[in-house]
């Protein structure tokens, strides 16, 4: 009779989470089991072999669009999630002042535009910068990347300051702790799993994107998903699984790394 | 933290120098996705010391309005026939005389004096094919040469048949499948037109790009496509033939021009050059599985492709193959109106 | 004697105002750089003469792009009536964007709830586990929902050897298996949010509540539910508007046959060469978007003010 009331529970939520890993799952099992076909199709099971990775890894055009996405998606999550957490901090628990809302509608606009509409846009505008500086590398698909990336930063940042008691922030401001003290000893280890969440959001929509990219690349400057939109023309082999693979394990790795650092520190 | 920083400025310094390493000896090639053979790359860079870099797009849409907006780095387009009188009207290509190179003489008569580029002032082949039909004759084996086949598909077909997604070509075939000719303006025409797609439609499964893997293992029975496309499947599957819209059938073909902001165009004219020997016009094919239309090609030809059906349009077919122009804006407009209606 | 703070108080108030617009000057540029600015220039198109081959002609106006958002001629005898065509494509993209948002919430809640429940060592491995399959390119999770869900894929298969089914069900190529390829698709985007505010929830309230008699279900919904509200608005905000503007997950597991949005825009600035009409119709769906937008913030402040009342 002295069962344990847990106050956490709630019916059914488990199973549903369950089934919610395996939906997550399932198809990615299945793209990396294809990965290791034998045969040339996606569908019909014909053998064990690593001819796909091998044609993979023999792919330079591959390897150097694979390459692109990382340092693109690198670079703009990063600025991305230092200028959103920045703005999380300036539009959050204030009073309202003026040019609050115009800051969240400003933030949250690259959400409210069709990618495809941001995507003719800018080709319109930076062809121009383009042949006015002279300049026609990666930084154009950085800027463009970290734009869109910020709202996505943005919103578990401000999620998680929405939520953040301010008891321990004014305890350390009565203990006479300088601002930049509370905010780097209090404020930021609080804020980190919003920070976190933030920038991998921010990387993955990076790494995803394809219709921007597509619009804004020079000369040269195919990522992963804009070559594997090229390819859609053609014929799809287990060797697009192969690249997926390779890069699911790359991606993994990353955040693996990133993971355990992150502990060690705390 | 220090470190962190430091490591992300060298990054980004690193990244903005990437974009000024513009050395001699480069050549940008923008063409479609896929369609490139990287052996032949390899076979260039290696005869001419020139480093190679291919762009893809995947539709003449986006190729020209990156093009014409200025700022895109590239010397080599590849557009299809019926794009490149826009391009050389917008000012976009270089003049490049490819009929007084050296290999010019490779190019077979039939692709010399073509509509869209007479006496190839401009361009030269790359390669060339037509939409037809692709039946899974273990399903239905009745008359495979018309368009039928996805206009009034037989009840075996029904709710399996892929229709490539490419508005010309849908509208190209069904104009003509009800008796029009291509660009027309007759209302009454396009009003059974929009009818006719509307009714069809209903009876197809997709509209889609994967025909080389679902062909084959029977999630489509039939597809109208590209004949490329089709002799894979075939070859995956023997069941699968090949039928020549009598009614009429597009061909296209895709060509090599150098643009006219081209920063390396002596490179690229080595590449127009090259492309037109024999043996590399092959590398081509063996690729992307479409002929060239260079003369002499075929006995370097994978096997499969020397003498497969698919490649070769029958003399008695040869009329219904055609080319397709350009129309003017306002019909192109009425197209795209009808096509949207088709897919709402 | 009472000015003196009063006046202290202000500048205060004054520099803090300062600080917060510096602070969120980088986001801001960034953004008005590359996102907004630009689309000054699409509002600017929509109102031109459309170009013969895409683009528009420069300088010379037209409401033709507008009109043609909501108007068309008939084909045949140039009467004028409701463009039914764009607008019956209109209400089948928010119609799936709501169905798809209402379906990560019902899957996604209770995942990033059993998340939030899990010993504080553990939760971040859950959490990774979510983000794991976001890692792969969002064009090649649509091919391996394809797989799942053809008619010799996993389901069908499955179902088949349950006995549930004697024949495949097409799914492929319907709209349910845009549904399930979008929820798929933006699913994470639901249960990060979502997971940031119930990781902090003080489940001292909750126990709160079932002190005092409250249900399981009263105590999802009166006290849960509540606090949990800025994610579950972020949470939604984040998977509704993609999914409105989605391009690929159409193309790809709808069969290409129907259009959505996103492909009819696409179009537009494609193969149709109508750019004005394209940039009238972004602009149309920006407007939707915003008035959607509109009705969560007021929904979620005037709950909000209750919640932490």
């Amino acid at each position: 009779m002295a069962r344990y009331f847990d106050v956490k529970r709630q019916t059914g939520f488990a199973t549903i989470a369950i089934v919610t890993f395996v939906l997550l799952y399932l198809p990615i099992a299945i793209l990396v089991i294809y990965a290791f076909n034998e045969g040339e199709s996606l569908a019909n099971w014909e053998g064990f072999s690593l001819r796909w990775f091998v044609a993979a890894a023999n792919n330079d055009a591959v390897k150097q669009a694979a390459w692109r996405s990382l340092v693109i998606a690198a670079f703009a999550a990063t600025f991305a999630t230092i200028a959103a957490t920045m703005a999380a901090l300036a539009t959050t628990r204030t009073r309202r002042y003026r040019g609050l809302t115009f800051k969240y509608a400003m933030i949250n606009q690259p959400l409210m535009v069709p990618e495809i509409v941001t995507a003719v846009a800018l080709l319109i505008v930076f062809s121009q910068v383009k042949v006015w500086t002279g300049y026609s590398g990666l930084g154009y698909l950085i800027l463009a990347h970290t734009a869109f990336c910020i709202p996505f930063a943005y919103l578990p940042v401000r999620a998680r300051l929405e939520n953040m008691d301010l008891a321990l922030e004014s305890a350390a401001a009565d203990l006479y702790a300088t601002p930049w003290k509370t905010f780097r000893r209090i404020t930021l280890p609080l804020l980190q799993p919003g920070i976190v969440a933030g920038f991998m959001l921010a990387f993955v929509i990076s790494l995803d994107d394809v219709v921007i990219t597509e619009f804004v690349k020079s000369g040269g400057q195919d990522t992963l998903p804009t070559y594997m939109l090229g390819q859609l023309r053609r014929v799809i082999t287990p060797e697009v699984n192969a690249i997926a693979t390779l890069f699911l394990a790359l991606s993994v790795l990353i955040v693996t790394a990133f993971f355990f650092i992150n502990r060690q520190k705390a | 933290m220090k470190h962190m920083w430091k490591a992300v400025v060298a990054a980004a310094a690193l990244a903005a120098s990437a974009g000024l390493a513009e050395a001699a000896g480069e050549l940008n090639i923008y063409n479609w996705g896929d369609y490139t053979n990287p052996e032949l790359l390899k076979k260039f860079e290696a005869e001419h010391g020139v480093k190679v870099t291919v762009t893809d797009y995947d539709s003449n849409d986006t190729a020209l309005a990156k093009v014409r907006a200025g700022g895109h780095g590239f010397d080599i387009v590849v557009p299809s026939a019926n794009y490149i009188p826009i391009w050389v009207k917008e000012g976009l290509l270089l003049e490049a005389r490819p009929d007084q190179m050296e290999n010019f003489k490779n190019v077979d008569k039939r692709w010399v004096d073509v509509p869209w580029d007479p006496g190839r002032h401009y361009s030269v082949p790359w390669q060339w094919g037509f939409s037809g039909i692709g039946v899974n004759t273990s399903v239905y084996d009745g008359d495979i040469n018309t368009s039928a086949i996805f206009l009034d598909p037989p009840a075996e077909l029904v709710n399996k048949i892929n229709v490539e997604p490419e508005m010309t070509d849908v509208m190209f075939a069904t104009i003509k499948y009800l008796g029009g000719d291509w660009c027309t303006e007759d209302r009454e025409l396009l009003k059974k037109v929009r009818d006719k797609l509307v009714e069809a439609k209903t009876k197809w499964l997709a509209m889609d790009y994967s025909v080389t893997e679902k062909l084959p293992r029977g999630d489509y029975s039939a597809v109208y496509y590209w004949n490329g496309a089709i002799m894979r499947s075939r070859l995956a599957n023997p069941d699968i033939k090949f039928g020549f819209p009598k009614e009429g059938f597009p061909i296209f073909m895709d060509s090599v021009a150098i643009l006219k902001d081209a920063k390396n165009p002596e490179n690229a004219k080595l590449f127009m050059n090259f492309i037109m020997d024999p043996e590399n016009a092959a590398l081509i094919s063996a690729h992307a599985k479409y002929a060239n239309g260079i003369a002499g090609s075929e006995q370097y030809m994978p096997p499969e492709m020397k003498d497969a059906p698919e490649l070769v349009i029958p003399a008695e077919y040869e009329d219904a193959g055609e080319f397709l122009e350009q129309c003017s804006p306002e019909v192109s407009q009425l197209y795209t109106r009808i096509w949207t209606e088709v897919s709402k | 004697m009472a000015r003196e703070p009063e006046l202290a108080a202000r500048q205060a108030h004054r520099a803090e105002i300062r600080s917060r617009w510096l602070l969120s000057a980088p986001a801001l540029i960034i953004i008005f750089v590359a996102a907004v600015g630009p689309l000054f220039v699409m509002l600017a198109y929509s109102v031109m003469v459309r170009g013969d081959y895409g683009d528009v002609r420069f300088g010379e106006f037209s409401s033709e792009g507008w009109f043609n958002v909501f108007f068309q001629r008939d084909i045949f005898d140039d009467t004028i009536t409701y463009a039914d065509a764009h607008l019956s494509i209109f209400w089948r993209s928010i119609r799936l964007s709501l169905i798809t948002t209402v379906s990560t919430l019902i899957l996604g809640f209770p995942t990033a709830y059993f998340i939030a429940t899990r010993p504080r060592h553990t939760r971040e491995v859950w959490v990774f586990l979510i983000t794991i399959p976001f890692w792969t390119n969002l064009l090649i999770r649509t091919f391996a929902m394809q797989e799942v869900i053809r008619n010799e894929g996993v389901v069908n298969t499955l179902l088949q050897a349950l006995g549930v089914i004697d024949q495949p069900i097409q799914i492929l190529y319907t709209d349910w298996a845009i549904l399930f390829g979008m929820v798929y698709v933006y699913l994470p985007l639901m249960v990060l949010p979502l997971y940031a505010s119930m990781e902090r929830l003080d489940f001292r309230l909750v126990e709160a509540g079932y002190d005092l008699y409250a249900g399981r279900f009263a105590v999802l919904r009166r006290i849960i539910l509540p606090l949990v509200k800025p994610g579950l608005v972020a949470g939604s905000i984040l998977v509704f508007i993609p999914s409105l503007g989605a391009y690929v997950t159409p193309r790809v597991l709808g069969g290409g046959k129907n259009m959505m949005l996103g492909n009819l825009i696409e179009l537009q600035f494609g193969a149709g060469r109508n750019w004005p009409l394209g940039a009238a119709l972004s602009i149309t769906l920006m407007v939707i978007v915003m008035v959607a937008l509109l009705f969560y913030v007021r929904n979620a402040s005037r709950s909000g003010a209750t919640g932490h009342g």
